[in-house]
């Protein structure tokens, strides 16, 4: 490991920009002579557009144009997608209702787009949007998912009967009757997977641009994926052609899922630029992204574990209600399908398991990934599962999940994945002694003295990232490939620019991909430049979510890089006289074998381009090479999270004393970057088990449309934690990397909410674990202290 | 419309603004010093946190023509000369920032933190003391570590306060 290598804790080459205040956020831009943009919002949850009488707004000073979802169907623009069809259990396709990006007859959430304002100023065109008089006719609305199909619910989209989108299933439903038929014990849980707002801190914005004389299309945006955001506006939304649209993802603030999907608001923005001949931008303001970014979670689900005499659990049975919203958004079926179901299995050895998922319309803004996407919902699941079965049976729960997980690999679960590798005692052990589980009884009766009701809890997850071989998913219902791409060209100077189809939101890819290339190429790291998020530089790519870019995005520059040290060996070969066969390449330099020549890399490259050197019929000149990758598997991230808390039964304030995670990432580029990760996922985590939680009133109101009301984790509210790794290097990737950008939100939850309800003696508390709740919780647990 | 006047990052600056204008406006759209950041609509965010004579303040909650006269520093007039100011270096180093875009309010408001508490400050301090500052990215663990940081090496450099 040279001090910029793999493995290296080196310091992040994008940070000057951000802390001197000189980054370059979608909302910073000002194209010359733009003009802004504000959405008209449905206020009702479900009601009928019978008319939008646009006369006075249209006469508001500055205002350049006004639009509704008829404009857009005139000029044959077509609805927002959803990119993954998923079949039920009858074989039938998914039912799906058209998505308009301005809405056409009906509005379906509070906060659905209903019409655009467009004029010089922003104060304009809000003052413009307050005079757009929509006249609705009110339709009662459905909000909770528990019910939303029952009979007699209004009918949220006509395809969808009793708002059902699918009834999925996936595993062995008789091989499970079988297995809980011979159980010694079930346990059985009802578990809520509360709604969260993925809440990035920069709001969502678009900037569109029509160029009349070159009749093509710039939009920037705050998206993961500009590549998938032009595909889909070209070749589904029909913008335009994708060679005549650039999309342009500058510096975008945090993304956690709800950046990837294409939104309402960039279609119009982009679209309309041409309509008025403006640049045209709009910001979303906070409440704006609280009503119409994608949402996350919100499942109702049954679980039950079948265990022997012995401890070995047999079985596992799911079943679940997934909230989709009022419309699909673009990945929302797989979350709580594929992303869902293949992840039951956990890090256990468990021979069936039956899972039924119905997606459900509500009439509440669309739900789709956040952070983990599907695997938090599933985490929950089995480690609560786990942990309830290892209290009902007397366990430790250590020892109970110890002696259930899965010792040998390459391991086959009964819910499709195949997991390559894995060491899960290893990390129990590690995490057993980091969170000096010895002496818990110690420090439960120090807080026993002290009125104070302590507990622990774990979380031994695993989750499947690394987004993912092509064949698999498209053979699931996806609709696109999840390859990546790279683009490795080395100036006639020896510098090198990595062009990546991945997208750094936070991840810090300037950096870490930079040491992959000064590891391979053994140049200094500020030679080389990582370019990502400009469709007019970058070669197709697929973006940055599902933890892929270690897994995904970097494999494919290191076989870009592959190619580039092959093709310079040849040509440093030529420039030395010797065969090819002789020569080696080590800390960039390439060196002949049994003569005492060399040439460094950047003597090597300039040759490349000079090409005096070398017969051009033999080899081209110059020196750059690509590659597309497409991942064989899955990776499987694993690990185990240890929370312990400190609960005061009179105000059900839950202190959170330590946190300790040993997570197994396989091979580790940069272990501050990565820690940060694992930080950053585990307060998402803490977030949605204690603090966090969307609420729609029964009339589809958003009751939780601002800092004031939705409870985001904030620094007081959070422990320093204690993390450590292990690595079972993947063997599906060149590098060994598993991914490590969502375990933390993965791990969390469960480990919370086992440690609280090991404080309160009882399993009686859903998420968030508010003081509130806690306080209420408590008082059962005191009653019972008491009685006892 | 009505003409204000004030010193931004050590400039005198004068313009002609509506009533109405926020700072974070003046300075985002006005000045272009797009480093302060809005995240919010509540006032709860801290994207947004400058310094007013001296002191941090949400610029999306106080109006630019209440600053008339005042001595105004944003993330932008931090560094001096090229050198970065300790907190600002702080957070590069202790990895105190991600996707950047709660770090303008985040440094803003770390500073503001030692001009009241001090250089020497305690977990616990800087945790409560940043309750009006929300990332959603780093999970508030090296921030932490980066304030306690910044906060002793603004203790012993010679480093000059633009604030005084």
């Amino acid at each position: 490991m040279t001090s910029t290598g793999i493995g290296a804790p080196v310091r992040r080459r994008e940070d000057f920009r951000f802390i001197t205040g000189s980054g370059q956020y979608v909302d910073d831009i000002s194209r010359p002579g733009q003009a802004y943009a504000v959405f008209v919002r449905s206020p009702h949850a479900h009601a009928i557009i019978k008319n939008i009488d646009l006369s006075a707004a249209r006469s508001a000073p500055g205002v350049l144009g006004i639009f509704t979802g008829k404009d857009l169907a005139a000029d044959k623009i077509g609805g927002l997608i959803c990119g993954w069809m998923i079949h039920s259990k009858d074989g039938s396709p998914m039912k799906v209702g058209p998505h308009p990006a301005l809405a056409l007859e009906k509005v379906r959430y509070v906060g659905d787009h209903v019409a655009v304002v467009i004029a010089e100023t922003l104060n304009q065109a809000r003052d413009a949007a307050e005079l757009v008089a929509v006249d609705y006719e009110e339709l009662p609305a459905v909000v909770d998912v528990a019910t939303a199909q029952n009979p007699g619910q209004p009918q949220i989209h006509a395809e969808a009967p009793n708002n059902t989108v699918f009834e999925w299933h996936l595993g062995d439903k008789t091989a499970v009757e079988a297995a809980f038929a011979q159980a010694a014990h079930v346990t059985k849980l009802d578990l809520i997977n509360n709604r969260l707002i993925p809440n990035a801190i920069e709001p969502r914005a678009a900037i569109g641009e029509y160029d009349r004389g070159q009749d093509s299309y710039t939009l920037y945006t705050t998206s993961q994926n500009p590549h998938v955001a032009r595909l889909v506006l070209s070749a589904f939304i029909g913008i335009a052609p994708e060679h005549k649209l650039r999309v342009i993802a500058p510096d975008v603030g945090g993304g956690f899922g709800s950046k990837i999907f294409i939104y309402a608001e960039e279609t119009v923005c982009v679209w309309a630029a041409r309509k008025v001949g403006r640049p045209v931008k709009w910001t979303a303001d906070r409440t704006e992204s609280f009503l119409a970014d994608a949402h996350g979670r919100d499942h109702v689900t049954t679980a039950e574990l079948a265990v022997d005499g012995s401890g070995k659990i047999l079985g596992m049975r799911v079943k679940t209600k997934a909230n989709l919203g009022a419309y699909l958004s673009t990945f929302s079926s797989s979350v709580p399908t594929y992303l869902y179901g293949p992840l039951l299995s956990g890090q256990y050895d468990i021979p069936a398991i039956y899972c039924e998922v119905d997606g459900v319309y509500t009439n509440t803004a669309p739900v789709d990934a956040y952070r983990g996407a599907g695997r938090p919902e599933a985490t929950f699941v089995v480690e609560r599962l786990v942990e309830v079965a290892a209290r009902e049976l007397g366990r430790d729960p250590a020892e109970f999940r110890m002696q259930n997980f899965i010792k040998s690999f390459p391991h086959q679960t009964p819910v499709i994945m195949t997991y390559d590798i894995g060491d899960y005692p290893t990390c129990m052990k590690k995490a057993l002694e980091l969170a000096d589980y010895a002496n818990f009884g110690q420090r439960k009766a120090e807080s026993e003295r002290k009125g104070l009701l302590r507990g622990i809890g774990f979380s031994a997850y695993i989750e499947a990232c690394g987004i993912a071989p092509s064949k698999a998913v498209g053979s699931l219902g996806a609709g696109v490939g999840l390859w990546e791409s790279a683009e490795v060209r080395v100036n006639p100077v020896g510098t090198v620019e990595v062009l990546t189809g991945s997208h750094s939101h936070g991840q810090g890819h300037e950096t870490t991909f930079a040491q992959l290339v000064s590891h391979r190429l053994g140049i200094p790291i500020d030679q080389i430049s990582i370019i990502h998020g400009d469709t007019d530089k970058v070669q197709m790519g697929m973006g940055t979510y599902g933890s892929r870019s270690g897994a995904v995005g970097m494999s494919a520059i290191s076989k870009a890089l592959d190619k580039v040290v092959a093709k310079a060996t040849k040509v440093a070969a030529r420039c030395m006289e010797v065969p090819e066969d002789t020569v080696d390449f080590n800390d960039g330099v390439f060196s002949a074998r049994g003569t005492n020549k060399s040439m460094t890399f950047g003597e090597v490259a300039l040759q490349a381009y000079i090409a005096h050197k070398f017969d051009s019929s033999e080899i081209e000149p110059g020196l750059k090479e690509g590659s597309f990758y497409d991942p064989k598997n899955f990776t499987f991230p694993a690990g185990v999270h240890i929370a312990e808390v400190e609960i005061d039964p009179e105000t059900g304030i839950t202190r959170i004393d330590r946190w300790t995670a040993v997570d197994d990432f396989g091979t580790i580029i940069n272990p501050m970057i990565v820690e940060g990760q694992v930080h950053g996922g585990i307060a998402q985590g803490i977030g949605q088990a204690m603090l966090e939680g969307a609420v729609y009133d029964s009339s589809g109101q958003l009751l939780t449309a601002s800092y004031m009301d939705y409870c985001m984790p904030r620094a007081d509210n959070l422990p320093s934690f204690n993390v450590a790794m292990t690595n079972t290097p993947c063997p599906s990737n060149p590098l060994g990397v598993k991914g490590c950008g969502e375990a933390g939100a993965i791990a969390a939850p469960p480990a919370l909410i086992n440690a609280i309800t090991n404080a309160l003696g009882h399993e009686n508390i859903a998420m968030p674990a508010t003081p509130q709740a806690v306080w209420r919780a408590a008082q059962a647990s005191v009653r019972k202290m008491a009685a006892e | 419309m009505t003409q204000v006047t004030m010193t931004v990052n050590g400039e005198s600056v004068s313009a002609d603004i509506e009533p109405r204008m926020l700072l974070s406006q003046f300075l985002r759209e006005q000045l272009r010093l797009t480093g302060t950041h809005i995240g919010c609509d509540t006032s709860q965010c801290g994207a947004c946190v400058v310094h007013v004579d001296g002191r941090a303040v949400k610029s999306c909650t106080t109006l630019a023509v209440s600053c008339a006269g005042s001595d105004v520093l944003t993330i932008e007039g931090l560094a001096k000369d090229g050198q970065l100011h300790p907190m600002q270096e702080a957070f590069r180093e202790h990895h105190a920032l991600q996707c950047g875009y709660c770090t303008p309010g985040m440094i803003m408001a770390a500073i503001d933190i030692v001009n009241r508490k001090g250089t020497e400050l305690d977990e616990h301090t800087i945790r409560e003391e940043l309750e009006g500052n929300i990332c959603r990215c780093t999970g508030y663990h090296n921030i932490v570590k980066a304030v306690a940081a910044g906060a002793a090496a603004m203790g012993m450099g010679e480093f000059q306060q633009a604030a005084e």
